[in-house]
């Protein structure tokens, strides 16, 4: 019965989105199984944060190393709790003007806003702004030409990279002063012009030829994976999801 | 100097006071043939309205390359104007709504508007002015005959979306048909999913756990569902081994349902008493507070294998170049296109794709689910064998130097009516085929 529920929540729902795809009368039925799941996800956040305070709180109360930022985290998720409840700064909105709460809680200005502008978002932009040295890190990896397609990798990174910057049109920018009868010549036949090597145009054909091709050989891969692992699901073949084989 | 540029400037005024009163008391030319008909493949909630622009819309004459139409008269929008004249099911009609009163407003140059505000079954008129820069309204240009939206039974801009899930589907109900009969069903080995159970018995073998982060998305995507039934997989083999699973989740649903999976893996393998559902916690919704988090534990415990299964953003390569600094053995799995070359330069292994999704089937090795396996194969086949017809429809096409042929008019068919949403056949004219024109 534990397992036989969700299963059958997961059947009911999944057809009911296959269905209002197709046939117009169902429309508003996916759309309400969606309303179902955003009251569910919010119901669930009660769940997420007193297990994310369950822990915090035990951290603490064995001194566990680091048990400090345990208390800065639960120090911080009931401030913000309380000012975000509280709506702090915020106020009543223009169609209930005497409900002191009705204002949306982020309103400029507001304390909540001030905390999301001056905390969460600096800190947010932080963690991102490593992600540039983690680039460099992995690329320093990626590229070491250890055998051909390792080599070719490298090659055509590097074509690209300078393709991107100014450099790769200063490199090749004085072929702009040759005439179209000195860049444009044939070899056996084979007509060459010497302007499509430019690593701006090159990065140009990279991007979208092999690039775009191996991308939609993938994503052409993922949608039948997608349409396999659905119908396993809605047909109650795959429960592994459930905690079963 | 002075004295004889007062009169002159004077009479400019007035000439161009008398001018623009002229202009005044002229408007501009209506739009023309209005016609209203009910919205195709929806439920009969919508109202496609269309003109002909007023001869005074510069995008309209510019277009005609006729002479320039008179600046004061130039077209800045049109007015639309509806009228409510039957209901359905003897429902009442407001008395505003009984009249004509204005719905919208277009700006110059748009010929179409659709009106989302209508009720099925109930019959409407519409009309459309043309207003000037000096707000001049002209005369009304009314539909010729009212219309009535109306629902229709199936979505056929979606036709061949149905046909292609059908026959995919087919495909996966027989091969699972051949399964159930005993046939045996071969599947290439997958590198990434072989390496699972080496990485669990790497962290078994040095006493440290075993990181699993199943994407940063809900319950809801299909990519987080695939994510833990590799982790009932993952789980299992830990509980054999007896190794420790640390579980953060980026949702609380998730978690929830992680716990689930894991305890039912402890279980299966007569070890529930190592189940510690606190391993399996929820850290944060905030996409890079999540991954501080994540790289926090993963630097200070030191995880002897991170595994990654699910949907993943910008966060991936920070996930898994820290897991590369702490030397944890990796594996990855997601059906991101963007993030995938991420994982492939950190991860030791890497599931692509079509192999993440095929990951559940492969590791269960449960017949019903390598059956589906197989028919996702043909329905590959099926894609590549359109996508060869398609290339060979564009390439004659492309030679003849016309559209209008044979070549052209196949080419047209594949992109407009199979891989976009022109309906089940071509309508000839190239157009959106309408259905449902009750005017």
């Amino acid at each position: 019965m534990k397992r036989l529920v969700p299963l059958v929540i997961a059947i009911v729902a999944g057809f009911i989105l296959l269905i209002a795809n197709f046939i117009p009368y169902a429309e508003s039925w996916g759309l309400t199984a969606q309303e179902w799941f955003n009251i569910l996800a919010v119901g669930a956040m009660v769940l997420g944060g007193g297990n994310l305070i369950k822990l915090q709180l035990m951290k603490i109360s064995s001194k566990k190393a680091g048990w400090g930022y345990a208390a800065v985290t639960v120090i911080c998720f009931f401030g913000a709790l309380i000012i975000g409840m509280g709506k702090f700064g915020v106020h009543p909105n223009e169609l209930y003007p005497n409900y002191a709460w009705s204002g949306y809680y982020l309103e400029e200005g507001s304390s909540m806003w001030w905390i999301y502008q001056h905390m969460v978002v600096p800190l947010t932009a932080t963690m991102f702004a490593m992600l540039a040295f983690y680039v460099a890190t992995a690329a320093f990896r990626a590229f070491r030409a250890k055998n051909i397609e390792a080599t070719l990798l490298l090659v055509t990174a590097g074509i690209v990279l300078l393709g991107r910057t100014y450099a790769g049109v200063w490199l090749f920018g004085w072929l702009d002063y040759f005439p179209e009868t000195i860049t444009n010549f044939s070899i056996f036949g084979v007509p060459f012009d010497l302007y499509a090597m430019q690593f701006d145009r090159l990065t140009m054909w990279i991007m979208e030829v092999p690039n775009t091709a191996g991308t939609r050989a993938i994503t052409i891969g993922i949608a039948l994976g997608v349409v396999a692992t659905s119908l396993r699901i809605l047909l109650g073949v795959d429960r592994s999801y459930l905690g079963q084989d | 100097m002075k004295i004889h540029t007062i009169p002159i400037l004077a009479m400019a005024t007035v000439l161009s006071i008398a001018s623009f009163a002229s202009a005044k008391g002229e408007a501009p030319a209506p739009p023309s043939n209005v016609v209203a008909v009910d919205a195709p493949d929806d439920a009969g909630q919508a109202v496609i309205l269309s003109w002909a622009l007023s001869l005074n819309d510069i995008f309209g004459t510019l277009e005609a390359d006729s002479e320039a139409p008179d600046p004061n008269l130039v077209v800045s929008m049109y007015s639309i104007e509806r009228r409510t004249d039957t209901s359905a099911n003897g429902e009442e009609i407001t008395e505003e709504d009984k009249i004509w009163r204005q719905i919208a407003e277009s700006a110059a140059g748009e010929v179409t508007f659709t009106d989302r505000k209508v009720q099925r079954g109930w019959t409407y008129s519409y009309r459309v002015s043309a207003v000037d820069i000096q707000g001049e309204v002209s005369s009304w240009a009314v539909t010729a005959e009212a219309v009535i939206p109306i629902m229709q039974a199936f979505n056929m801009s979606k036709a061949w979306l149905a046909i292609f899930m059908l026959m995919f589907g087919g495909f996966i109900a027989f091969f699972i048909n051949v399964a159930r009969s005993g046939k045996k069903l071969w599947v290439r080995p997958i590198a990434g999913l072989e390496a699972i159970d080496e990485a669990v018995g790497r962290a078994t073998e040095m006493g440290r756990p075993v990181l699993f982060v199943a994407g940063i998305q809900d319950i809801n995507e299909i990519q987080t569902l695939a994510g833990l039934t590799v982790l009932a997989r993952v789980a299992k083999t830990a509980a054999e081994y007896g190794a420790q699973i640390e579980v953060p989740t980026c949702r609380s649903l998730v978690m929830a349902a992680a716990r689930e999976t894991v305890e039912a893996a402890y279980l299966s393998v007569g070890r529930p008493d190592a189940y510690q559902p606190d391993r399996i916690h929820y850290l944060t919704d905030e996409q890079f507070a999540f991954v501080a988090g994540v790289t926090g534990y993963m630097v200070r415990e030191e995880p002897a294998a991170c595994i990654y299964m699910g949907g993943f953003y910008a966060e991936s390569l920070i996930l898994a170049e820290t897991g590369n600094y702490i030397g944890a053995i990796q594996v990855a799995g997601t059906a991101m296109p963007s993030q995938l070359p991420f994982f492939v330069a950190a991860c030791d292994y890497t599931l692509i794709g079509e192999e993440f999704f095929a990951a559940s089937a492969y590791l269960s090795g449960d017949p019903l689910q390598i059956g589906s396996l197989k028919g996702q194969d043909y329905g590959k086949f099926v894609s590549v064998l359109i996508l060869v017809i398609g290339i060979c429809f564009a390439t004659f096409a492309s030679m003849s130097g016309t559209d209008d042929n044979f070549w052209g008019n196949s080419r047209n068919f594949i992109t407009d009516n199979m891989l976009g949403s022109a309906g089940l056949l071509p309508t000839g004219s190239g157009d959106t085929d309408i259905e449902g024109d009750d005017s």
